[in-house]
């Protein structure tokens, strides 16, 4: 057995220090490993066993995102009839309705064949900013902003090994908003000597893949107006779109973890009552 | 074994149906009168667990197959409409994706209880064999099943996969064009993929029939290895084994609630939430973590061709490996030498998995070749030579005096049960 144990050892030693040994000092001039910095983890309200949303917050995360991201980023995958749904932000029918109609959708053709564009109703998903993605491409110097409908689940940092084990039992699966919150608050951070960032990109050390973002620094203080009194600040502003991302990625999490703790508290009891039985049935057989 | 023909069905109705069909009797002798040794342990609850697991994923497939379309524009958004508009889609989906990992996790445990106690050992060669059949058919159900959401992932795993076969002398190219349907991969090879994904599971299903018929005839291995002797070595499998698979099988759908429904996207790559682009190649191309030991044995050599011939091997060797293992004890229980050379290869597997997700560059190259050529002296030298060389501890007459040893003498075994 001690041969077991010094080799189980010896793997773990080895697990442990091959990622410190292949992150060599960032050669801050040239990197080749992007993020340059991990997103630092939030405490969200959705996080954990009994996560759930915060309408407020999702209310506000989506002012956000309608003031100001929805001007360059598409949300195709979600409708407005969403908002209403349960689990998500709490809007009324009629808040939907209302909403719905000061968008302008494309529909068509008509009778007379050709295409036209009406108000919008609840069932429509929201229009997206550019007529397709080459238009978007063209307008922005090449870099299509991409979609945000699945944004919160489709960026994610590296966590090495010790935590990815660590994250099975917290149930971290957060990563997603972690990193929109880094993003939108990293801008202002001065780029290492020697880096040369390009024209027309922004230094921002939590982008995923390149040590700067082709996107301008979309927030600023006091730029969007909460109604409830929250702070109007950059930082609260990324925490409630980053919030209101994960709800547009994943909008049945809250029944999610519903079901799922119903689940669990049937089997826990469930396999108690067969673990009970097992021990009758065996009861005169050694085994 | 014996347990046939003692079926006497009791109602008209089923004596009408036993003359006509003895499916009832069939079942009888297979599932309820069927003699199981009395001593088998925890391990041996995998059986069951897989057989519920491959169903889970039969019935939960049939339905997001009622809701997919497979078609390259369409993919994902039909997924994504299966999470957000169909009810309970999201839980059917994500019990199907985990399923698929939880589905593997057991079959690898499977596995390794297999050769733990040498459940590959003759009269049980053919059983083994078939598991290898059903383990290349779960991995390419698997590949295949992973690409049909089309997002960045999906389509860069079919890439790698399907490039692989180009590596073969002269036709390789042309092979590769067919199973693309086209000059790379695209909307044809989508196609086929989901095609393909829906008919392996029957053929799993089928395997998996013979499976279990080849291991009805010689009967189950035990923890001792010592095979049956009497009938008082086994126990009838209902009541016995099926209230503890049931509760073995409860115990394994707490893990796969707890990964359904609190971390269901832990086991799956955030690209594959973006959609798929030929023209974009992600930064690191990883299979899913089930995947990773034999990603890390194809990368670890670096000609393509052998690459893949080691990849293949890595499986085909399993194949061998009632005929690689010489000693004539089957379980590691009674073999002390082979016991830790056993767990030394367990912990070689799973540090190939963990190399496989890492980049394919500096010292993590170097491990990967050793621990590569490990998985493969483990099967190719060490297991025949330790069968040679090791002094087996002596094995207990049989089940019953295995067990009586466990738990005392024969009167306290029968007071303390």
């Amino acid at each position: 057995m001690t041969r077991v144990r010094l080799f189980l050892a010896l793997a773990f030693a080895i697990g442990a220090v091959t990622p410190l040994a292949a992150e060599e000092a960032p050669a801050a001039a040239n990197p080749t490993s992007f993020p340059l910095k991990e997103p630092e983890p939030q405490r969200w309200p959705f996080a954990g066993f009994f996560g759930r949303y915060d309408q407020a917050q999702l209310q506000r995360g989506f002012q956000v995102y309608k003031e100001v991201c929805s001007n360059c980023h598409s949300l195709k995958l979600v409708a407005f009839r969403h908002l209403a749904e349960e689990g998500g932000p709490g809007f009324t029918e009629e808040q939907v309705k209302a909403l719905a109609a000061t968008y302008k959708v494309p529909d068509g053709p008509n009778d007379a064949g050709d295409m036209f564009e009406r108000p919008g109703r609840p069932s429509d998903h929201f229009p997206s900013p550019f007529p397709n993605e080459q238009a978007a491409a063209a307008a922005y110097n090449g870099a299509a902003p991409p979609d945000l409908s699945l944004m919160a689940k489709a960026r994610a940092a590296e966590r090495g090994p010790l935590l990815t084990i660590l994250d099975f039992f917290t149930q971290y699966q957060e990563a997603g908003p972690d990193y929109i919150h880094a993003l939108l608050t990293g801008f202002n951070e001065t780029p290492p000597p020697g880096l040369k960032v390009p024209d027309g990109t922004y230094y921002n050390p939590y982008f995923l893949a390149a040590p700067s973002i082709a996107m301008p620094p979309p927030l600023t203080d006091g730029q969007v107006n909460y109604a409830d009194g929250s702070p109007q600040t950059v930082d609260q502003y990324a925490r409630d779109v980053a919030a209101f991302l994960m709800w547009a990625a994943e909008p049945h999490l809250v029944a999610r973890k519903r079901v799922g703790f119903e689940v669990l508290i049937f089997l826990l009891v469930f396999g108690g009552l067969m673990y009970l039985t097992k021990r009758k049935v065996w009861s005169n057989v050694a085994h | 074994m014996d347990g046939h023909s003692t079926y006497q069905p009791k109602s008209a109705a089923a004596r009408w149906l036993e003359s006509r069909l003895p499916v009832l009797g069939l079942v009888h002798s297979s599932f309820i009168v069927y003699p199981t040794p009395r001593n088998l342990n925890y391990w041996w609850n995998f059986g069951a667990i897989l057989t519920f697991m491959l169903a889970a994923q039969i019935v939960t497939g049939i339905v997001l197959a009622m809701h997919y379309t497979p078609e390259a524009t369409l993919a994902l958004n039909s997924t994504e409409a299966i999470m957000r508009d169909v009810n309970y889609g999201w839980l059917l989906r994500y019990l199907h994706s985990n399923g698929a990992s939880l589905f593997f996790f057991a079959v690898y445990i499977h596995i390794f209880r297999g050769l733990y106690y040498g459940s590959y050992k003759e009269p049980r060669e053919v059983l083994w064999i078939l598991g290898v059949i059903i383990l290349l058919l779960m991995i390419a159900t698997a590949f295949m099943g992973y690409v049909l959401p089309w997002g960045q992932m999906s389509f860069w795993a079919a890439t790698v996969i399907t490039n692989l076969f180009s590596a073969i002398p002269l036709v390789g190219r042309a092979i590769t064009t067919w199973l693309w349907g086209g000059f790379a991969v695209d909307n044809p090879t989508l196609n086929r993929f989901y095609s393909l994904h829906y008919l392996l599971p029957f053929m799993i299903a089928g395997v998996v029939v013979l499976h279990i018929w080849a291991l009805h005839v010689p009967g189950n291995g035990n923890p001792t290895g010592v095979p049956v002797k009497s009938k008082q070595d086994t126990v009838p499998f209902h009541p016995y084994y099926t209230v503890k698979d049931f509760f073995g099988l409860v115990v394994f759908l707490v893990l796969f609630a707890w990964v359904v429904f609190w971390i269901p996207n832990f086991m799956g790559h955030a690209d594959n939430y973006i959609p798929a682009n030929p023209l974009k190649t992600p930064a690191h191309i990883v299979p899913e973590w089930y995947f990773l030991p034999f990603y890390a044995i194809l990368r670890s050599i670096p000609d393509k061709l052998l690459g893949v011939i080691a990849l293949f091997a890595a499986i085909a060797v399993l194949v061998f490996v009632p005929w690689l293992d010489t000693s004539r004890v089957r379980s590691a229980t009674y073999r002390p030498l082979y016991r830790q050379f056993f767990w030394i290869f367990v912990v070689v597997a799973i540090l190939l998995g963990y190399l496989g997700s890492q980049p394919p560059e500096g010292v993590y190259v170097v491990l990967s070749r050793i621990c590569t050529a490990y998985y493969f002296i483990h099967f190719l030298i060490i297991l025949p030579v330790i069968g040679l060389i090791e002094r087996p501890k002596p094995l207990p007459a049989s089940i019953t005096e295995s067990v009586l040893a466990k738990v005392g003498t024969p009167a306290a075994a029968a007071a303390k049960g």
